[in-house]
This record gives structure tokens, C-alpha cells and sequence, in this order.
């Protein structure tokens, strides 16, 4: 149907994997031993060796969220992971200098071909680092920092360090505690006062070990006045054990300042995603996650927007696809903070097979504010009859000033569509892929042009497989 | 040599049957109406030929040009050639005209053929004009709250379009005013030529004032009873269907 893609991505393109040698190796399951090992190869200060020890007791001591989420969680095994691995060398600035196997990977995969077209800077991580970091050099000149989470720290901490777990503090929840711990990898971007990105930049997450977690931390800020666009995607190869990717990410969004975070998540199905997301939005300053979920065994991820600044404007646009096997949960989170914020949840998923998709919601406008407003809408389009749905969203409004509004509709591609597409021709796959692309179509259309035709053509995909 | 021929065919709907032992052949270039009263079997016809899941073909057979139908799936039917009007045209929202008609018509193109969308939607929009349809409707969601008018026209635009060997049109008159009426009708007597064939089936004599046929059936309790020239369906307006069944009772 849609044949014209220049990005050629598909669910079975990460299912690759190319033996590697790793330097260093912090061995299997998770102790105070392991996080000083993290800590040592990346030659920390001591604040930091003493951040993660003390965000490990606070891991130990969280439950798992099993009493509101899925029993799913309780087949993670801690002990089995791998927390770090990495062939320790800085991330090179061209591709040449990134290690054959590497490189190859990300060849594969179309990185270095996407740079060229159409980005500003890419970080490519593999594993647990960093093997490649660049930006065009007429940011860096302007003053803009790209550099992975171990650079930041080590060259910029006095930016680094005064918003690093400001917007999500380590006992957020267990995962970000985890995170906490071991993390390592992730970018760290500053956009200097009135500087606009006007490319995207990218980061890529590769997770290319068995039994390997990913752990990276993101911290992005954007100064007064300040635009970027950050896009993320990520596979992995299909383990037959099951593999944990946590990662923490933190916006900054100072006055007037916007950011748009757009995500495609498509790691192979034994992937436990479980992702924490939140900004931080200044007066009148703009924050938009761009959320696409369509790879992973269980995804748990709420992006979040804290309006913290008169006029600020928070929005999450949120499209999953639960297949056999896997458990889309995913929502949005709006802290109403200060007077006359506004913020626009869209939230659109398809369950196929017997894929289970679930909306949380969280919206909170407390009383002593003025003049806030929240718009949510949430479809949920079911394939077939042993597919599922649920949401569960949370409003808090106090107060006499506000405007909330909340939608939520459930539909299910009938047999009468499918059989009226096909007598004009249309195979049964394709029709069903038409619905959906139908059904998730004006949400895409808000999407840079490239991640759009990346989407379609992985729903598309999608599809292909789903009719029996 | 004939377009369409059906021989013996038996329809069951959740194990009643509907049609009963039929059969039809309709040559090239003839345009052949089907009337009757409700319940008679005349969409189970249309539909059973179109292989909708629900109609169980439990014997005889249906040939298209030389293709077997039984067995055969919608999709296939469709690019084999036989194109379906349907009486009630369903709606599917978020996909708009443009690109389903534009997806049906690449549906059966050779691979290695390169679809033309500026031809595409010259064609588009000739077809869009002489069927009075507002060239917007392009970027509308397919039949998404159309009027019943709106989506006649939309059903005769496909098939315009995907220039079909053979077309049944069902109950295209149902819900038209005298003006959508002779449109409809104008674009189906535009396609008519001596390398296609049309099945009309309609409760109405007055959409054979337009489109004019070359032979009329009456389908009775999933048989033909009876066939004549165009003169039988004004017959039949005027006398009603009772006249048959006292005939055939008799």
C-alpha cells in the first residue's frame, strides 16, 4: 500500500545479533559490588558512587507496582541480568573510528543513512555506552551540548548536576531507583537561550547481549526561548530470555522554551520496557511527547509533564500496537502546577490477536489555581475478538476555574469493512492495515515526516501477520 | 461466450436456504435486470457471488470470464473482475476516497508497473465531475456520514474507476431522488459496451427507464420464474408481483 518509504524499518530488522567482545562486564545479577563497578569504570566522584549505592537500597526496599499493574512484572529476574557491559572507549566522532562489529550493526539498521538525510546530530548506544556521538559542527559553535550521559556528567557538570533527578527523583518509583543505580549511556543535550535545532536530534538504542539490561538516563534542557526536536528509536534481537530495559528520562523546558520527544519503541517481544518519562515545563515554555509503542513484551510507560510555569503548555500524542504476546501500557501524566497551563492528551491503541493495550491517565488541577484546562481523548480499536482494552484514567480538579474534557470511545474493525475492501480488490491483510492506519492516521499526521511514513510502514507490517 | 454464468447454485444462510437450484448466464455487452419481492434471494445473489463469509454456496457453480468463483476469495473475485455496488455501502472511517480507490487499483497492478498518480487523479476527477460529486469528497473518510445519495454515487465512482468485466449493481436506486437517479443511471450507461456485462437488481421499474436492459428476470423464493424483455418489468409495475404467484400457484 504505502510502497514510497526512505526508511526501511520492520520488526524482524533488529533480529540480528553479531558476537562482540566486551571490555568490561559487570558478571550477572545486581549488588552494591556491581554499582561500584559501574561507578569505577566510569571514574565518578564520589556524589555520584554514593547517588547510585543509595538508590540501590531504595530499589531493594520499593515493591513491585503489582497491586495496580500487571503480575507480568513478577518474571523479571534481578539476578540474571547482565547490568553493564561495554568495550570501554570513548564514543567515537565518525563512523570509522566505531569497532567493525558495532558499526556493522548500525549499518543495518540505516543509522549512519538517516544522518546523512535528514538529522542534526546522532548518539548511537550499544549496550551499555555510547559507540558513536556526533552533531553538525555549526551547533556545537552555538553552544549546543550532545554528548552521552558519561560525557555530560565528566564535561558539564554544573549543568549536568543541577537538574539531574530534579524532575524524577530516584524513589519516583522502583524502576527509576533501578535506574538510579546502574544507569549508564542515555544523552545529555543543553540548547543555550534563543538557539532553535532546526533538525532533529537522534539517539538510537541498540541492546545487542543476552540477558543484557539497558539502563540509560537521559536529561535534555532547553534554555529560555530554546527549540529542539529529540527522536529515539530502539530494537534488539530476539532472545529466548527475557531482557529489561529501564531507562529514566528528564526534560527541562525553561521559559518559552519547546521540546518535542518523539519515541518509536520497537524492541523484539522479550523486551520488559519499563520507561520513566517526565518534564519539567517553565513559564509559557511547550513540551510534547510523541509516543509510539510498538515492539516489547510489556511496556509500562507514562510520559509526564509537570506545568510548572504560568502559561505552559504540556502534550502527549500516544499511539500503541499490542500484538500476540504483548502488553501495551501506557497513558500520560499532566501535574497542573501553575495558572492558565494548558495540556492535550491523545492516546490511540490497537489491540491485534491477542494483544492487550491499557490507557492510564493521570490529570491533577488543584484548587488555588486559575484558569487550567485539559483536553484528553483515548480510542482503542480492537482486530479481533480475543483482543483487549482497558482505561484507567485519573482526574483530579479542584476548584471552580477549569475546563476538562474527556473522551474515550472502543471500536473493532467488522467483518462487513473487511468484506466490502476486498470485493474492491484489496487483500484481507491489506484492508486491515488500512483500517488501522485509518484509525491512527490524524494522530500521525502531527508526526515529523519521516517517523509518519516509518510508522505506517510498520503497521503495515504489523498486519501482515495478523490475519488467520 | 458469456461474462457471468451460474448454474444450479443453492445459498444457505445459517443452514435456511435461500437461493434454491439457480441459474443465470448473462453474455457480453447485455445488461440484465433482476426484480422481485422482498425476501426473494436477490442480494443473497449478489452477495454469495462476492463470496461474503456469511453465504454458504453449498452447490453449483459461477464462472467469471472463465474463473471459477466457488472457493474463490472476495478479493480475488474482485480482481478476477466483478465489481459489486452494494445496496448498503459501508462506512470506514479514516480512510479516505483517494487513497482507497488508489489502493484497489494497485491492488491489481503487475508489480512491476509504476503507478501514474497524476493520471490517477486526472481520471479521478473527470470521473468525480460527471458523476456530480464534489472534488473534497476525495479527502473524505470512504462513505463516513454520507447521505444515502452521496454514497450511491460513491459506490458508481469505484466502479468507474476499476473498470470492472462485470457489474452487479444492487438496489443502486434505494434512497435517490429523481436527479441522483439520472445521474447514477448516466454513469452506468456511460461503461456500458460490448466487452461488459451488468446485473441490475432493483424493485423498481423506474431505474429501468434509465438504465434500459436488455433482458428482465423475476426471481421468486430463489428461482427465476420468469424472463422476458424490458416490457416485463412494466408489466409487472403495473399488474404488482401477485400476478406471478397466482400464475405459478396455479
Amino acid at each position: 500500500m504505502i510502497k514510497t518509504n526512505p526508511i526501511e524499518v520492520d520488526r524482524e530488522k533488529g533480529n540480528f545479533h553479531y558476537n562482540t567482545d566486551y571490555e568490561f562486564d559487570a558478571g550477572i545479577g545486581l549488588s552494591e559490588d556491581v554499582v561500584r563497578y559501574i561507578s569505577g569504570v566510569k571514574k565518578e566522584d564520589s556524589w555520584l558512587q554514593d547517588f547510585r549505592l543509595k538508590a540501590l537500597q531504595t530499589f531493594e526496599k520499593k515493591r513491585l507496582p503489582t497491586h495496580w499493574a500487571t503480575n507480568d512484572l513478577e518474571n523479571i529476574d534481578f539476578d540474571v541480568i547482565r547490568y553493564y557491559l561495554s568495550k570501554g572507549q570513548m564514543p567515537s566522532r565518525t563512523w570509522e573510528e566505531v569497532p567493525d562489529d558495532v558499526k556493522s550493526t548500525f549499518e543495518r539498521l540505516g543509522i549512519p543513512e538517516q544522518e546523512r538525510k535528514f538529522l542534526a546530530g546522532v548518539e548511537a548506544q550499544f549496550d551499555s555506552e555510547a559507540a558513536y556521538s556526533r552533531m553538525k559542527d555549526d551547533l556545537t559553535e552555538k553552544g549546543v551540548i550532545f554528548v552521552g550521559s558519561t560525557e555530560g556528567l565528566k564535561d558539564h557538570p554544573e549543568i549536568f548536576k543541577k537538574w539531574f533527578g530534579k524532575v524524577i527523583p530516584t524513589s519516583d518509583n522502583k524502576f527509576s531507583a533501578l535506574n538510579s543505580a546502574v544507569f549508564s549511556g542515555g544523552s545529555f543535550i543543553y540548547v543555550p537561550p534563543g538557539v532553535k535545532l532546526e533538525q532533529p536530534l537522534q539517539a538510537y538504542f541498540r541492546i545487542n547481549a543476552e540477558n543484557f539490561g539497558q539502563f540509560e538516563r537521559t536529561l535534555i534542557i532547553a534554555d529560555e526561548g530554546a527549540e529542539i526536536t529529540y527522536m529515539e528509536g530502539c530494537t534488539a534481537p530476539k532472545f529466548e530470555t527475557s531482557t529489561l530495559h529501564s531507562a529514566v528520562v528528564e526534560l527541562v523546558a525553561l521559559r518559552g522554551a519547546k521540546i518535542q520527544y518523539v519515541t518509536v519503541q520497537n524492541w523484539s517481544n522479550n523486551v520488559f520496557n519499563l520507561v520513566t518519562k517526565r518534564a519539567m515545563a517553565h513559564e509559557e515554555s511547550e513540551v510534547r511527547w510523541i509516543d509510539c509503542n510498538i515492539g516489547s513484551r510489556l511496556t509500562m510507560k507514562y510520559p509526564g509533564v509537570i506545568l510548572r510555569g504560568r502559561k505552559a503548555r504540556g502534550e502527549v500524542l500516544s499511539i500503541a500496537l499490542a500484538n500476540d504476546g504483548q502488553h501495551q501500557d501506557t497513558g500520560a501524566k499532566m501535574v497542573h502546577a501553575a495558572d492558565e497551563t494548558t495540556s492535550n492528551v491523545i492516546a490511540k491503541s490497537v489491540s491485534i490477536g491477542e494483544g492487550r493495550s491499557t490507557y492510564r491517565g493521570l490529570v491533577q488541577m488543584p484548587g488555588h489555581l486559575k484558569h487550567c484546562k485539559n483536553n484528553t481523548e483515548c480510542d482503542a480499536l480492537l482486530i479481533n475478538s480475543d483482543s483487549q482494552t482497558d482505561t484507567y484514567p485519573a482526574i483530579t480538579v479542584q476548584g471552580e476555574d477549569h475546563s476538562v474534557q474527556h473522551e474515550a470511545s472502543v471500536s473493532k474493525v467488522s467483518a462487513e469493512q473487511i468484506f466490502y475492501m476486498q470485493q474492491r480488490g484489496l487483500s484481507e491483510s491489506d484492508a486491515m492495515s488500512m483500517c488501522v492506519n485509518g484509525f491512527v492516521n490524524d494522530l500521525i499526521r502531527e508526526f515529523p515526516m519521516e517517523y509518519s511514513v516509518e510508522l505506517k510502514r510498520l503497521i503495515d507490517l504489523e498486519m501482515e501477520g495478523s490475519v488467520g | 461466450m458469456s461474462t457471468l454464468k451460474v448454474q444450479n447454485l443453492s445459498v444457505y444462510i445459517e443452514d435456511k436456504p435461500i437461493l434454491n437450484d439457480f441459474s443465470l448466464e448473462i453474455p457480453y455487452g447485455e445488461v440484465h435486470a433482476i426484480m422481485g419481492p422482498n425476501g426473494s434471494g436477490k442480494s443473497t445473489l449478489s452477495k454469495a457471488l462476492a463470496a461474503h463469509p456469511n453465504y454458504d454456496i453449498r452447490n453449483g457453480t459461477a464462472e467469471l470470464d472463465g474463473h471459477n468463483l466457488i472457493d474463490m476469495e472476495p478479493d480475488e473475485i474482485s480482481r478476477a473482475g466483478l465489481f459489486l455496488a452494494f445496496q448498503y455501502p459501508i462506512e470506514v472511517p479514516g480512510v479516505t476516497i483517494a487513497n482507497f480507490i488508489r489502493a484497489a487499483i494497485q491492488a491489481r497492478m503487475e508489480e512491476s508497473k509504476l503507478f501514474k498518480a497524476v493520471d490517477y487523479y486526472k481520471k479521478l476527477y473527470q470521473k468525480m465531475d460527471d458523476l456530480g460529486i464534489d472534488r473534497k469528497f476525495t479527502a473524505r473518510s470512504l462513505n463516513d456520514g454520507f447521505s444515502g445519495g452521496e454514497k450511491k454515487r460513491c459506490e458508481i465512482l469505484q466502479m468507474a474507476m476499476l473498470d470492472p468485466k462485470f457489474c452487479i449493481l444492487d438496489e443502486t436506486d434505494s434512497g435517490l431522488d429523481i436527479d441522483a437517479l439520472r445521474v447514477v443511471s448516466a454513469g452506468v450507461n456511460s461503461m456500458r459496451s460490448s466487452n461488459r456485462g451488468f446485473l441490475v437488481i432493483t424493485h423498481y421499474q423506474r431505474l429501468l427507464d434509465y438504465i434500459v436492459p436488455d433482458k428482465v428476470h423475476v426471481m421468486w423464493e430463489g428461482k427465476i420464474v420468469r424472463s422476458g424483455d424490458k416490457d416485463l418489468a412494466s408489466e409487472l409495475e403495473s399488474k404488482g408481483y401477485d400476478w406471478i404467484k397466482e400464475e405459478l400457484a396455479a
